[in-house]
């Protein structure tokens, strides 16, 4: 389903997005997609959404251990130290 | 990510911690509980991942020997933690498969085909029928599209979302994703791709519920 001129279609391209952002492409599929993407404004959207989405599980990281998690480890590591 | 350099030292603080040293023990929970956590939610949810972790600790701490700064601490307390969370699954008769072909997490396209135009089209096959946009910035930050994007991760078949929980929302690196999960880096590849596009779609939905332009 290439486009002319072997072309990467953009229906293509959104298949190896994960593929370009792990650098996991051969260089002559990846020179085929930078070249899309610096003439296509929609797949250079579709491009910053997929970053976007990974910005946004990103924070979901959370920052500290809950205290009582932190409460609980303590404890079981005294316990684990008197059974040792 | 832990270099060779931070390996051993990370080696030294496990060693004081198995003598019982609390303080070399709570450094190393600052550092390594979250990504454990987030790996046994991804595998046995929520309600027991907090104990399956604590089981791992005490593992980690009954085994030290076994870890001999061979590759990175945390990927070694991660695979003491998939496995003790396999484990338990099994037991429970869940199934736990991170096999993204034999798992049944076999993906469609990643875009709708309708969001293209058709091979037969003379002018430009295959190209966006109405191109997407990105989100504005400040939309992204609303506390509704974390939700939204937590609510579908949860969602997630078990190895698209222990490999999303590690990849992205932990933020570790291929090789230990892979190391952690024993899945071979090319599955760890799709896996990550489509968790990625059911959490984009989601929030494209959510976008488009909210009234911003895909
Ligand atoms: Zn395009």
């Amino acid at each position: 389903m290439s486009g002319k001129h072997g072309e990467l279609t953009c229906q293509e391209l959104v298949e190896l997005v994960t593929d370009y952002l792990e650098l996991r492409l051969p260089a002559p599929e990846r020179a085929r997609f930078d070249e899309h993407v610096t003439t296509c404004r929609g797949c250079q959207a579709h491009l910053e959404q997929m970053r976007q989405t990974l910005r946004v599980a990103g924070a979901l990281r959370e920052e500290a251990v809950a205290p009582a998690a932190r409460e609980a480890l303590l404890a079981a590591f005294r316990g684990w130290k008197r059974g040792v | 990510m832990a270099d060779g350099q931070g390996s051993a030292q990370e080696g030294l603080r496990l060693e004081a911690a198995r003598a019982g040293d609390e303080r070399a023990f709570l450094e190393l929970v600052t550092q390594h509980q979250r990504s454990m956590v987030g790996l046994a939610r991804a595998i046995v949810g929520r309600d027991e991942a907090e104990d399956v972790v604590q089981e791992a600790w005490l593992a980690a701490l009954q085994g030290a020997a076994a870890f001999q700064g061979r590759g990175s601490l945390r990927s070694w307390l991660l695979s003491i933690v998939a496995n003790r969370s396999r484990t338990l699954a099994a037991r429970s008769r869940r199934q736990v498969s991170f096999d993204g072909m034999a798992g049944g997490e076999a993906g469609g396209p990643s875009v709708e085909a309708e969001r293209f135009r058709p091979p037969s089209d003379p002018d430009w096959p295959g190209h966006w029928v109405t191109p997407p946009a990105a989100w504005p910035e400040a939309r992204l930050a609303a506390a509704e599209v974390a939700r939204e994007a937590r609510r579908t991760i949860e969602k997630l078949p078990p190895g698209q979302r222990a490999v999303i929980t590690l990849r992205d929302v932990e933020g570790l690196d291929p090789e230990e994703t892979c190391r952690a999960l024993q899945i071979s880096e090319a599955n760890q590849r799709v896996l990550l791709h489509r968790a990625r596009v059911a959490v984009r779609r989601a929030l494209e939905a959510h976008m488009l519920s909210a009234g911003v332009g895909a």
